[in-house]
């Protein structure tokens, strides 16, 4: 029994690892031997791939612009989802099912119409092209996932324990962080995991909201591709280390998400 | 439920989110109302046109066979992912160090840019050069992800299962950890067999993440874009062509903004309303069990 | 505001909405509703109510459009008589 169901997750863990092993395998080839025929490792070994983008601030920059709006995202949605989850796991007020569902609705807007409003709504106000603007439109969508899932860590912790803390005396906002906090920390570290994968793998609107200074690497990948034919060992390695910065988040929540996990909404 | 606090102060708890949720969402959807009952030439040429685009969009041809591939994508998405997603979770060992391993390689592909998804698969489908294109071909079976229709269709099928099954594999998880041991205890002094146990201890437990699981997968697979687009292109033909793609060649090809805004008003009407359908089905029975 | 293209039926579409949530709040504050079973399938407040009808006015109004030649406010009266309906009923 256990070992049939090893064999299979293992099966199923394989099929997940394959494709990126060939992304892997290609970003250490060059181009001549990726097109010439299909070879299961680097022949030549070579790390050419990667010295271009290293040394190419157009596509090194792209990864900073995208880490930089990435955290930016993360933060904003934690901070102002972790209160709201909190009025939403605890009390009833007017119209509370109501706007947890317009939350919900927020993820439904097909981008490509709302994405020229956007673009001009971010132009009006004076945001275009900068960090802040393409982290405030992945808040329409990581928000609601936030709070979502946040309420459902904060509604497994009894209320007693808010209770007793109010009546050692405790007010709101120290009780909030000294103590609500760190209870529900598994449950922060899996909702900043799932803010850091959605707003890292967007691509429509981070294209949209920028042009230079906060080029994302992901429309960065897209350019290169159609300006200079496509260079299918550097954008290997580019894909390459788009995941890179994925594997350092979950190895460092690692502990919480699993943990977190174990929490979770039931 | 019942135990919740009446108090409308909480709104002063929720009011950063509403601001900044209203801020990003109101205003674009209000202009999306406004450009689909107009003809716009340009930033100062518009004229009012009624329900002229709607009246277009839902007669058009095109349209309904890209709704109803949709559909049928949708439909077998959520029919493949949700069963194999909960399957991986059971399978899963339950703690210690392999279980951090596999969450940590099953979150894999969901940190993977969309657009580098369908890249790597771009390769790996490839006969010349791709493991899967060319492991089919040696087996005999004609594989061409960019000629043939249906190879197409599956291959963005694939896709999909390969992104995303992890997703509901994870949420699952997260449920299946929450279950107290006594409810196993309980089972096994029964004698229950495993499947009773998976049908009347596990599958309740498992009802709010599915929630959320189904939810994203309905959402996020009926405006599937990126992958079929970077792909094929939404090819061989119009096979892989589904809604946002016909949307997007509206409003950004043909810079068609009244159209493509009707157009996209149907659309977040049609998951709005399955979205709808959907959570009060699944609350509502969690509040008559 | 140039950019967001208003036009008078829009403006007017969206005050009426905005004008119904605000009635909705003053109701519901004036006097709070309880959960009730009607003809719907599942037991709903007011607001549950608002929105179901509006939903399906919106899918009124579409299929008002899409199949018929009928004039626009047919489906409008419809969906008003529909939306007493569901408000009163539902």
């Amino acid at each position: 029994m256990t070992t049939r169901k090893s064999v299979l997750l293992a099966l199923f863990i394989l099929f997940l690892l394959l494709p990126i092993y060939w992304l892997l395998n290609m970003s250490f080839k060059t181009n001549t031997e990726i097109l010439s025929g299909l070879t299961l490792w680097p022949e030549n070994f070579t790390l050419h791939n990667y010295k271009v983008i290293f040394t190419d601030p157009s596509w090194y920059s792209g990864y900073i612009n995208s880490l930089y709006y990435v955290s930016m995202n993360m933060v904003i949605s934690l901070l102002v989802a972790l209160p709201a989850a909190y009025a939403f796991s605890r009390y009833r007020f007017l119209g509370d099912k109501h706007l947890f569902f317009w939350l919900l609705t927020n993820r439904m807007a097909p981008p490509a119409v709302f994405l020229l409003p956007f673009f001009q709504l971010y132009s009006s106000v004076g945001l275009f092209d900068t960090h802040i603007a393409v982290a405030l439109a992945h808040c329409l969508f990581n928000v609601p996932l936030a709070v979502w899932i946040l309420e459902g860590f904060m509604s497994g912790v009894p209320k007693e324990i808010d209770e007793t803390a109010y009546i050692d005396g405790y007010s709101f906002p120290r009780f909030f962080l000294k103590i609500f906090v760190p209870l529900i920390a598994p449950g922060i570290g899996v909702t900043a995991f799932f803010c850091f994968m959605f707003s890292w793998v967007e691509l429509l609107l981070a294209r949209t909201l920028t042009s230079v200074e906060a080029k994302p690497i992901v429309a960065v990948m897209t350019r290169t591709v159609s300006a200079s034919g496509i260079d299918w060992g550097v954008l290997a390695a580019a894909g390459v280390l788009t995941i890179l910065p994925g594997i350092l988040v979950i190895w460092f929540v690692r502990n919480h998400v699993a943990k977190g996990f174990a929490l979770g909404r039931v | 439920m019942s135990n919740k606090v009446e108090n409308n102060k909480a709104w002063f708890l929720v009011l950063p989110v509403f601001v900044l949720v209203a801020f990003s969402a109101i205003v674009p959807m209000m202009t999306v109302v406004n450009y689909s009952v107009q003809d716009i030439f340009d930033q100062y040429t518009r004229v009012f046109v009624g329900t002229d685009w709607f009246r277009d969009i839902l007669r058009d041809d095109r349209l309904h066979d890209a709704l109803l591939r949709q559909v049928i994508y949708s439909l077998c998405v959520l029919l493949i992912e949700i069963p194999l997603g909960i399957g991986v979770a059971l399978c899963m060992p339950k703690k210690g160090i392999w279980s951090s391993a596999c969450l940590i390689l099953l979150a894999l592909p969901l940190l993977i840019p969309w657009n580098v998804v369908g890249t790597i698969w771009q390769i790996f489908g490839r006969a010349d050069i791709g493991l899967l294109g060319w492991s089919l071909n040696a087996m005999g079976l004609e594989y061409n992800y960019a000629g043939n229709p249906v190879d197409a269709w599956l291959t963005v099928l694939l896709i999909d299962v390969w992104h995303w099954t992890s997703l509901v594999a994870l949420l699952c998880y997260s449920g299946l950890r929450a279950i107290p041991d006594v409810y196993y205890q309980a089972a096994r002094i029964d004698r229950a067999s495993s499947w009773a146990v998976f049908r009347y201890i596990q599958l309740p437990k498992l009802k709010s993440v599915l929630l959320i699981g189904v939810m994203l997968r309905f959402m996020d697979s009926f405006m599937i874009y990126t992958e079929p687009f970077v792909l094929t292109g939404g090819g061989p033909g119009n096979a892989t062509t589904f809604m946002s793609q016909t949307l997007t060649t509206m409003a950004v090809g043909q810079f068609d903004i009244g159209p493509a805004a009707a157009f996209s008003l149907v659309y977040f009407l049609i998951i709005l309303l399955v979205s709808f359908v959907f959570y009060t089905a699944m609350t509502h029975a969690d509040k008559d069990a | 505001m140039n950019w967001m293209a208003w036009t008078l039926p829009t403006v007017a579409f969206f005050s009426i909405i905005a004008v119904i949530l605000v009635c909705m709040t003053v109701w519901e504050v004036r006097s709070p509703c309880v959960d009730r079973r009607g003809f719907l399938p599942i037991s709903t407040t007011r607001g549950d109510r608002l929105f179901i009808g509006l939903l399906v006015s919106a899918y009124i109004h579409l299929a008002v459009i899409g199949l018929t030649e009928w004039s626009i406010w047919i489906a409008f009266g419809v969906s008003l008589v529909w939306m007493f309906i569901v408000m009163k009923w539902g």
